[in-house]
């Protein structure tokens, strides 16, 4: 549909389907989202409909290396990674650009719902529940400058109900949500099969006390409360929750709801979008995972390096996770700028 | 339009797509007694006895398939599992063989017990007689090596390889989809027990071909029904695709020889031409100048640091049709099998391009084509080769 409407504003478009697995039989055989042989027919069907050329890029090799191993390293060193950011970063805008530059194309258009206007603000969708802004805010004001989101304007319902009117078979598709190279959704098992397991500690926050054992480290979130299987309960009877993960000593810490409270987060590899990096502190919102709500926070940049304090204490803030900054806007709110999150408090 | 890619298939010629449209307004099946199915059925015989008289086999040789894939498969499996015994269930393949061929053999192994020999070739893609030689034994329930290649265009020694066959008894199939009408073909002079044909490469319909089989060949059918074509290939039979193939084939045989002369020269021109607009470009394959050594319509270059693709994608946006000449599968070009028997590494393999001339090509369209490659070599070099 983003081809569709590149094609109506008068653009000369080629379709291209990324190849992201060797084996595109293997991955996703119930054909949702991305990567199946079964979706680049699709593909291919809707650009034969649109009268546009279409191919297939091969981006295996650098997608295993930049998203695949990227996102295992990131679970080994206890962290949370999103690997469509990354996949955004590295692949879709810096791989895919690059080569399409070279072979004389202007942009790289995607069906994000984002919108990006004649400014070059990067801001949320019109419609809140689909917005990816999240997920583009580590795109660099060179990667935007050759970015286009022509489906920013509109909801998924007029999207699909455009794409339908226009014949295109992907109207019916499921939504993509989880990750595509996970192909049973089954992330634990893709992690336990990759990191092998590698038992250790449960220990309480509190007391220090060792309250069970676990497989890996890397199976456990911040802010995850079911699967502890500790066995009995807290002296005080309420839940205990994933605290923290340290890969060095393999150990799960958890503890209370409100021991999740942070009011303190810092980021690292900062992106700033939206002009020129501020230099004292400024006043906006930051949403701390892919579908958080935002949240009012100061901001404030040293180098690459991001601080951020909210005004009032959020739960469950994973490590390698992103740090957003928007500007509330009438008009769409602003993306910032982006970080990764490196600490919590 | 610049159309380079007549290997992967070329236009119907006028008389044949005549032929197809009146043979379709009939009725009659030919299997049928009555007065529509006897003028169906001889149809197909007269079409039998022109395929059979141009590409020299007896009409009863002839069999119809729905194309160059069927052929193969019931070649290569059909003569499989009619010898195959406990000592002898080794196949014997060329390696660059097309996939409908290489993939057949490779089923044979995975699910069927055969045991599978490559067959090596020279630089040129040329299967080597004495390896072949070695490699025929009691063991070789059938043996393939096309007859031209349908990415380099390499013509292959059939008549001696099928000598060396006969001699072991051992049945040789050749694939000479690619040859017919570009080189001549004569099934009972070159010694070989199986021969596929398809009508779409030589200015047929899609979808209908043919396997010259020996009638002493024992072939095991892969459809069973109808028992139509000696019982080896039931189906009720595509008569007007058939009458249209016969006219195409005939049109092939009778002006080979013309028809080859003019490809060559305008495929010499064209190598000349591609050679001094980017110099370090490399011919792939069998020196055009060698008498029968490569097919007239095929010239395959290698662009060092582009990839074929990135070249492929340039010159379709000026509406040059050229191909990369690998196998696609979900789009996904892998390095040629083809390429790589014959010795290149993995990046030259994937930096190549296939241009194949055919029965419509014109000085108009190597013009097209020289106009839009410098720029396109140039602009695929920046783009580079893609990890």
């Amino acid at each position: 549909m983003a081809a569709a409407r590149a094609v109506a504003a008068g653009y000369d478009v080629t379709g291209v389907h990324l190849a992201l697995s060797r084996n595109a039989a293997t991955h996703r055989t119930g054909a949702r989202g991305c990567c199946t042989k079964e979706d680049a027919h699709d593909a291919r069907r809707a650009a034969d409909v649109l009268g546009i050329p279409f191919y297939v890029w091969d981006m295996a090799e650098r997608f295993h290396e930049d998203v695949i191993e990227d996102f295992v390293a990131e679970y080994a060193a206890g962290r949370t990674p999103n690997p469509c950011l990354r996949c955004n970063e590295k692949i879709k805008f810096a791989a895919v650009l690059d080569r399409a530059l070279a072979l004389g194309f202007d942009a790289v258009v995607t069906g994000h719902h984002a919108r990006l206007g004649a400014d070059g603000l990067l801001r949320r969708s019109v419609d809140l529940a689909k917005d990816q802004s999240y997920v583009l805010a580590v795109l660099n004001r060179e990667q935007l400058g050759h970015s286009m989101f022509p489906l920013g304007d509109s909801t998924k319902e007029q999207v699909r109900a455009e794409a339908h009117a226009r014949g295109l078979a992907v109207a019916d598709k499921p939504d993509s949500h989880d990750i595509c190279f996970i192909a049973d959704g089954d992330t634990q098992g893709f992690l336990r099969k990759h990191l092998g397991s590698e038992p250790g500690d449960i220990v309480d926050a509190a007391s220090g006390e060792v309250l069970g054992r676990h497989d890996g480290a890397y199976a456990y979130t911040v802010g995850q409360r079911k699967g502890l299987a500790l066995g009995r309960p807290a002296p005080d009877g309420r839940p205990r929750y994933v605290l923290s993960i340290t890969p060095v000593s393999n150990t799960v810490t958890v503890g209370p709801a409100e021991a999740l409270e942070v009011s303190q987060v810092e980021g690292a590899r900062t992106v700033w979008t939206a002009g020129d990096p501020p230099t004292g502190p400024i006043e906006c919102e930051v949403q701390l995972r892919a579908h958080g709500r935002p949240a009012p926070a100061v901001v404030e940049l040293d180098g690459t390096a991001m601080n951020v304090r909210l005004r009032r204490p959020e739960r469950g803030i994973a490590a390698g996770q992103a740090v957003v900054a928007y500007r509330p806007d009438p008009a769409g709110d602003v993306v910032l700028g982006s970080a990764t999150i490196t600490t919590a408090s | 339009m610049a159309y380079l890619d007549h290997a992967a298939t070329t236009p119907m010629l006028p008389e044949a797509l005549d032929a197809y449209v009146a043979t379709a307004r009939e009725v009659g099946n030919a299997s049928s007694l009555h007065g529509p199915g006897r003028c169906a059925r001889r149809r197909v015989e007269e079409s039998r006895e022109r395929i059979a008289a141009v590409l020299g086999a007896r009409p009863s040789e002839v069999v119809f398939t729905g194309g160059g894939t069927e052929s193969d498969n019931l070649a290569l499996k059909g003569i499989y599992w009619s010898r195959r015994t406990e000592l002898r269930r080794r196949v014997l393949a060329g390696a660059v063989e097309h996939h409908a061929v290489t993939d057949a053999v490779q089923w044979l192994a995975d699910h069927e017990g055969a045991e599978i020999t490559w067959l090596p070739v020279d630089g040129t893609g040329r299967v080597l007689p004495e390896a072949f030689a070695e490699a025929l034994d009691d063991d070789v329930a059938v043996a393939s090596v096309m007859w031209a290649n349908n990415e380099v265009g390499t013509v292959q020694p059939v008549a001696e390889l099928a000598a060396l066959a006969a001699a072991r008894g051992v049945p040789l199939h050749t694939d000479a989809i690619q040859a017919v009408g570009q080189v001549p073909v004569d099934y009972a002079a070159s010694g070989a027990a199986a021969l596929t044909v398809t009508g779409h490469k030589l200015g047929g319909p899609v979808g209908i071909g043919a396997l010259l089989l020996g009638r002493d060949v024992p072939c095991t059918p892969l459809l069973h029904g109808g028992g139509q074509e000696r019982d080896v290939r039931s189906g009720t039979l595509d008569v007007p695709a058939i009458t249209a193939f016969a006219v195409a084939v005939e049109h092939a045989g009778k002006h080979q020889e013309q028809h080859a002369q003019r490809l060559a020269a305008l495929r010499d021109e064209l190598i000349a031409r591609v050679r001094a607009a980017v110099p370090d470009a490399v011919l792939n394959g069998a020196d055009p100048a060698e008498p029968g050594a490569r097919l007239p319509g095929n010239a395959h270059f290698g662009f060092p640091g582009c990839e074929g693709d990135a070249l492929l994608l340039l010159l379709d946006a000026q509406d040059i049709a050229v191909s990369t000449g690998s196998a696609c599968s979900a789009g996904v070009a892998q390095p040629s099998h083809v390429l790589l028997a014959m010795g290149a590494d993995p990046a030259a393999a994937r930096s190549s391009l296939r241009f194949t001339l055919g029965h419509t090509s014109t000085p108009a369209d190597l013009d097209a084509l020289l106009t839009a490659l410098p720029a396109a070599v140039d602009r695929a070099r920046r783009a580079g080769l893609s990890r």
